[in-house]
């Protein structure tokens, strides 16, 4: 036995002796930071950031390069974390008392689930919020605002915001068969029933998301609420007080399956809308000859486009027409909005960052986000496509964001989507499933 | 070796108090240690590995000394401490604890701040898409376990000294190194469906294998209620191996002068399978088939993977885990918890009691 400990002590004085070396080193090199008084992060530099979100892929690599210049200029770096099942892995990382320092929310009903157990730094207490409120419009700080268990919070910050309302196209294909980019919801129709008539299916729609599947349907039926019925309908909606089982509900799910059950309108028929990934989807537009025509999704669809295509010529969008031009051009946003769960002078740092249109400078140049900051600069838009985008939200008569991200997440994230796709594949009637939509409202 | 250790000589005061002081030098000085090696990882979790091992072995080499110092009476009770203590301790923070816990939620709101008495465990048992899941659990309790079993059995005893048992039963056996994550992507592509209409090709195997046959393409996953069979499959692909590998061990322990004494007496291979071999067998299969139902109880990543809870296919595992981590209702989401727990726990006791008969536990 003496034996065994004489060999500890042996390897834990020698681990000592090296550790105390490589210590000397890291001091040098702080002390090296430190006598750099023209430096003004050498209080961050060096330290950690770490963040979490669903950005993977294509726009994880664009969200990397983006902060780049950031974490260049100040030392502090940012890991990032991207997953697909994140609604599901966030909870279990904030409740299990392991936060990530920033998290992004696709979803701000959401990020309301842990503002109400009091997870979430309140931004008003830690950044300068003078700064932060003159680079944003009313309505983004609005919707940034919560409910937590001390009274109203600033819960997030808005970082990158996508339009909705947009149906793409593949431009070349488009241009060369002789279709018109419908302007009005009765040319949509000459237009769907011109490509019916040519032989091809009209519609590319796939709505599977793993877990998340479901919530391509929910887009629809929100479009379909700002083109059927009043803007205070469609606030009473989300908010719960117009119930599901309500005439004007049901007429907007009622648009869209007049659309999508109808005969040879969609790409594989009503079954494959649940099996076909949203990302796979708008794929089969680019093949030669183009198996559908249409896909309508938000811009950050592009992402999900083939390789090498080129915007404005490969590729091209238009505005979702409005069905009854008394309710003038709506168009349905989204984002992602940041939150803040460790307070430490490095993460307000990144945070005020985040504030600044600087900050998705990158990812508006590459493509496939669209700034919500008043310092941002149309330039930026390298792709007229994107530059496009902006510009439709800006004409737009009036601006929703997404319906489910709004609604509480039994609802929002569970039973909407849920729902929606038992009744496309014909598993629930659509009585069914609004009944079952309502019941599930968390009262 | 318990009793070794409690009848040996009583050891020195001195030695065991030399011992503890050293014990605690380590255990302190390996945790400054490791503080101060946060800038370089490798050697900190060297380091992590040879003092974290190290020290444990060295803690429970301490401690029974402290326990062989002790009077003989008290040495048993010390040594048995020592022994299963941490383990108990443990088990009772990380188990205990949390389900304690879990039930003292299921009587709060979504926050788990407010009361709300037994208003969970009413959703629990009326809500539509808990009795949904209450209903599919049953059919992989019934369909899935039943097949498994059966099927074991059955390849199990008709392979049993065949000239390529050694063959065909590692190739049935392979698919259990497989994960149920990893099983679900697999199917995945047997069950895809592309749809109707122009220019469609199929790529699922399912359904290559069905327009072959001049049949019509499926959507598998989407037909309600008989979905659910095509993902109780999966679980049968999985476990059935597993349930021939213990069977067919169970079979080679039968002495063969038994069934030689059978054959004897006239008896065809219909009366041994019914009347010797499952008879004899009989707590094995009733171990595999316990088993197996705890597994299809508490089943969730096939459902997770293939359909996430949709068409009609949810079960209970999945509504728990939706309900606490992606709709933030921690109290319905425990009293999901607590109802699973008590539907396993008979199960989950007879299967004890009969491993206790067998005398595996004593």
């Amino acid at each position: 036995m003496k034996k065994i400990i004489a060999i500890f002590m042996l390897v834990i004085s020698s681990a000592a002796f090296l550790s105390a070396n490589s210590n000397k080193e890291a001091d040098k090199k702080d002390s090296a930071a430190m006598a750099d008084k023209n430096d003004p992060y050498a209080a961050v530099r060096g330290k950690v950031v770490t963040m979490s979100g669903p950005f993977v892929d294509n726009d994880a690599v664009k969200f990397e390069n983006s902060i780049k210049s950031f974490e260049e200029m100040t030392g502090i770096d940012i890991q990032y974390e991207g997953s697909k099942e994140f609604e599901a892995s966030i909870a279990i990382r904030i409740e299990g008392g392991n936060p990530p320092d920033i998290a992004d929310f696709p979803q701000p009903g959401l990020l309301e689930n842990f503002v109400k157990k009091g997870y979430v730094i309140d931004l008003n207490k830690t950044l300068d919020m003078k700064k932060v409120k003159d680079n944003y419009i009313q309505s983004w700080l609005d919707m940034a605002t919560m409910t937590g268990p001390e009274g109203d919070i600033m819960a997030g910050l808005w970082a990158r915001v996508n339009g909705k309302s947009l149906v793409w196209y593949n431009k070349k294909a488009f241009d060369a068969a002789g279709y018109k980019v419908p302007t009005t919801w009765k040319e949509l129709m000459t237009l769907q029933s011109q490509i019916i008539a040519d032989g091809d299916t009209p519609w590319a729609i796939g709505i599977e998301s793993g877990a998340a599947t479901g919530w391509a349907m929910t887009d629809w039926v929100e479009e379909m609420m700002l083109r059927t019925t009043s803007l205070e309908n469609y606030d009473k909606w989300v908010s719960g007080e117009l119930k599901f089982d309500s005439p004007e509900v049901r007429a907007a799910i009622q648009a869209v399956a007049d659309i999508w059950f109808a005969d040879g309108m969609v790409y594989g028929g009503r079954n494959s809308i649940a099996t076909t990934s949203f990302g796979d989807a708008p794929k089969v537009m680019f093949e030669q000859p183009p198996k559908a025509w249409l896909h309508k999704q938000g811009n950050f669809i592009t992402s999900f486009f083939p390789d090498n295509m080129v915007a404005n010529e490969d590729y091209d969008f238009f505005y979702l027409p409005s069905k009854d031009p008394s309710l003038g051009k709506p168009v349905l946003v989204a984002g992602d909005i940041y939150a803040m769960f460790n307070d430490r002078p490095e993460v307000r740092m990144v945070m005020q960052y985040f504030a600044t249109g600087a900050s998705v400078e990158g990812w508006v140049k590459a493509g496939g986000a669209i700034s919500p900051h008043k310092d941002s600069k149309l330039s930026w838009y390298t792709n007229s496509v994107d530059r496009k985008v902006a510009e439709v939200i800006q004409n737009a008569t009036s601006v929703r964001f997404d319906g489910s991200d709004l609604m509480p997440g039994a609802v929002g994230a569970g039973s909407f989507w849920r729902e929606m796709t038992d009744y496309v594949v014909g598993a629930k009637t659509l009585d069914e499933a609004v009944k079952a939509i309502d019941a599930s409202w968390p009262k | 070796m318990l009793t070794d250790l409690i009848n040996r000589p009583k050891t020195s005061k001195r030695y065991v108090l030399v011992l503890v002081l050293i014990t605690f030098a380590i255990l302190i000085g390996g945790f400054v240690l490791l503080q101060k090696m946060q800038n370089v990882k490798i050697l900190m979790t060297l380091f992590a590995v040879v003092w974290g091992v190290g020290s444990a072995a060295l803690l429970y080499f301490t401690m029974n000394s402290i326990a062989q110092s002790l009077p003989r009476k008290m040495r048993s009770v010390a040594v048995a401490i020592v022994f299963a203590g941490p383990a108990v301790l443990i088990l009772f923070w990380a188990l205990v604890l949390p389900t304690l816990r879990t039930f003292w939620f299921s009587f709060f709101d979504a926050t788990g701040s407010k009361f709300v008495g037994l208003k969970n465990y009413m959703f629990a048992f009326t809500d539509p898409i808990m009795l949904e899941s209450f209903r599919n659990n049953l059919l992989w309790m019934i369909f899935g376990t039943s097949t498994c079993v059966i099927l074991g059995l059955l390849i199990a005893v008709l392979g049993d000294k065949s000239k390529h048992e050694k063959v065909f039963k590692s190739l049935i056996f392979m698919p259990m190194a497989i994960s149920f994550v990893g099983a679900g992507v697999i199917w995945k592509f047997v069950y895809a469906y592309k749809g109707q209409g122009i220019n469609i090709v199929e790529i699922g195997l399912l359904n290559a294998i069905v327009t072959a046959f001049g049949g019509e393409a499926q959507p598998w996953l989407l037909v309600p209620f008989w979905n659910n069979f095509f993902l109780i499959f999966i679980m049968v692909w999985l476990q059935t191996g597993y349930a021939m590998v213990i069977i067919s061990s169970a079979i080679k322990a039968i002495p063969s002068s038994l069934n030689e004494a059978a054959r004897v007496d006239g008896a065809n291979g219909f009366t041994i399978f019914f009347k010797i071999t499952v008879p004899f067998i009989m707590p094995t299969i009733i171990t595999v088939t316990t088993t197996i139902l705890i597994f299809s109880l508490k089943l969730f990543d096939i459902v997770r993977v293939m359909t996430g809870g949709n068409y009609g296919t949810n079960v209970i595992a999945n509504e728990f885990y939706l309900r606490q981590f992606t709709y933030g209702n921690t109290g319905e989401a425990s009293a999901i918890a607590i109802v699973l727990l008590v539907v396993i726990v008979p199960v989950l006791y007879y299967n004890l009691k009969e491993f206790r008969s067998r005398k595996v536990l004593k």
